[in-house]
């Protein structure tokens, strides 16, 4: 039973922190915002305390959103007179006064409100003057109730460093007095902008990493599109490009099975079992492409779903069309020239023109310089010399290894070397 | 602009309702009223008191119970709020939720400066 109430409380919990934190910096202010997450921690610890007890409530979400609301008002009363907590605020000055802080307490946790705080506090989450690292740090502490050793291990650095790094943004929070707010009209392409990305560096880090563990990689994908997907759901953030950055991800998410082993293992495209691929997520991510399919800004969210649905909809890796692929990726690279798309883009070169032709495009390349930073550099070299020159490629092969940290990546690198 | 101290005495408390929803309801009231006044700019700051008291009186500052009025006259919250005229204070307060029962009573006070 104990057992069971952990597992039900953790994905609750993960569900509820967020939008807790989202009422609570309302009440609060952002610049308490520390107050914020401890009220939710405090929750949390009330519930398990209790649940473990009493067996579950009948309704979870409403007991957590009682009991923290309980917690605020208990806070409120603390602080009333102290200056840590802006009573000037018209939100705030009728929470200071008991004729009023109850029914203040109500209007200010109305349950239709919720995902709008939410969506505010995403876009507080991404702001401009906070690098991205510090963004998808706070996204996953504050709106997805990661604990620190979590983020930690997910990013593989020590909880000390998070720790600094949230403290750093709780400070420039409370410094600049950023207040949660949506965008004004003419802004919403650019903040929508940063808010995807940060959505889409979380699941890169769930998708790419072979680094963290399995539960956590598959934590961040399902956070990823759960911010997504309420960006897809609210009438002010529904645009072209979030549609497609949702389908994108439900194209990788539906591979996601086939493309890392239990064991960790890295499955190339070609070897995955394409029957094990999730068809409802694909088919979800049609819908969401289709959806992403008005207006006129041409997203790179829409080209890379693009790609992933030819390869989602390709029943044999054989019958793959590189050429509609190499299509979209001419485009994606117009859109987005980046070394990364460019050497992407090489890499479909390579399928369809062979590797002579390959190696004289990678070496007159503007972007020669920066790939040989990159560890996919070499490991394409060494695909491309495996045909012709097996020591170039073992070489290449090594070279790759040199450059990556992620262990999934160095062994499937040298099972390449060992299949030369 | 001047300043001016309601207080209030008499009116019910949350026992005195029939349900939690009918006292909930007149506190909605207070919500309204207090609200519109901060929308204006005009509360200071309103807080309820407690029943019980005690009182220090004198040089000997001696502590009996109290207070020593007839329950009902005894001051049972305050509200501070700023006002151009008495006129208005007094408007101010004529729309307090405490007037809904018979004895309520509403004290108007303007905050004076002292002479330096």
């Amino acid at each position: 039973m104990k057992k069971e109430i952990q597992v039900l409380t953790d994905s609750l919990f993960r569900r509820e922190a967020g939008k807790m934190v989202a009422v609570l910096v309302k009440i609060f202010g952002i610049e308490n915002l520390q107050l914020s997450e401890d009220v939710v921690q405090e929750t949390f610890i009330t519930a398990v305390q209790n649940w473990a007890l009493k067996g579950l409530p009948e309704n979870p979400p409403a007991w957590l959103m009682r009991v923290a609301k309980n917690k605020a008002i208990n806070a409120i009363r603390r602080n009333k007179y102290s200056s840590n907590i802006d009573f000037s605020d018209p939100d705030r000055k009728l929470l200071q006064s008991e004729y009023t802080m109850s029914a203040q307490m109500e209007k200010l946790w109305q349950e239709d409100e919720i995902q709008d705080d939410l969506m505010r506090m995403m876009f507080a989450c991404c702001h401009e003057q906070l690098s991205p690292e510090n963004q998808i740090t706070l996204i996953l502490k504050t709106l997805c109730g990661f604990s620190t050793s979590e983020i930690a291990s997910a990013f593989l650095t020590s909880e000390e460093n998070i720790s600094k790094r949230l403290y750093r943004t709780r400070e420039f929070f409370r410094k600049e007095k950023i207040k949660p707010e949506f965008p004004e009209d003419n802004q919403i392409q650019e903040r929508i902008e940063a808010v995807l990305k940060a959505i889409y560096l979380i699941f890169n880090e769930g998708y790419n990493s072979g680094k963290s563990n399995e539960l956590i990689r598959k934590d961040l994908l399902h956070q990823a599109m759960y911010l997504c997907k309420l960006l897809c759901d609210h009438s002010q953030t529904q645009l072209p490009q979030v549609y497609a950055a949702m389908a994108l991800m439900c194209f990788h998410a539906s591979r996601i099975e086939s493309r890392i082993t239990p064991e960790g293992e890295i499955v190339l495209l070609a070897q995955q079992d394409r029957g094990n691929w999730n068809a409802q997520l694909i088919s979800e991510g049609v819908q969401y492409l289709n959806k992403a399919a008005s207006g006129e800004k041409l997203s790179t969210y829409h080209i890379e779903a693009a790609i992933a649905y030819e390869h989602c909809v390709t029943k044999n890796y054989e019958d793959t069309n590189w050429k509609q692929i190499l299509a979209y990726y001419d485009l994606l690279f117009q859109l987005y020239p980046t070394s990364v798309v460019a050497l992407n883009r090489l890499t479909v070169v390579y399928k369809l023109k062979g590797g002579e032709f390959t190696l004289k495009e990678l070496k007159k390349s503007e972007f020669l310089k920066e790939w040989q930073k990159n560890y996919l550099y070499y490991s394409l070299l060494g695909e491309i010399y495996a045909e012709s020159d097996k020591a170039l490629a073992e070489t290449n092969y090594l070279k790759a290894i040199s450059l990556t940290s992620a262990e999934a990546e160095i062994r499937l690198l040298n099972k390449k070397i060992a299949d030369l | 602009m001047k300043e001016y101290l309601l207080l209030f005495r008499g009116g019910e408390g949350p026992d005195d309702h029939e349900s939690p929803e009918a006292w909930q309801q007149h506190m909605q009231k207070w919500m309204q009223w207090m609200g519109s006044l901060q929308e204006d700019g005009k509360l200071i700051g309103a807080q309820p008191l407690n029943e019980t008291g005690k009182v220090v009186r004198g040089t000997g500052k001696v502590i009996s119970d109290g207070p020593f009025m007839e329950g009902k006259e005894m001051v049972g919250g305050y509200l501070a709020c700023k006002a151009n005229s008495y006129d208005e204070a007094l408007e101010i307060s004529s729309g307090c939720p405490i007037l809904e029962f018979e004895n309520g009573i509403v004290e108007v006070r303007e905050i004076s400066e002292l002479k330096m």
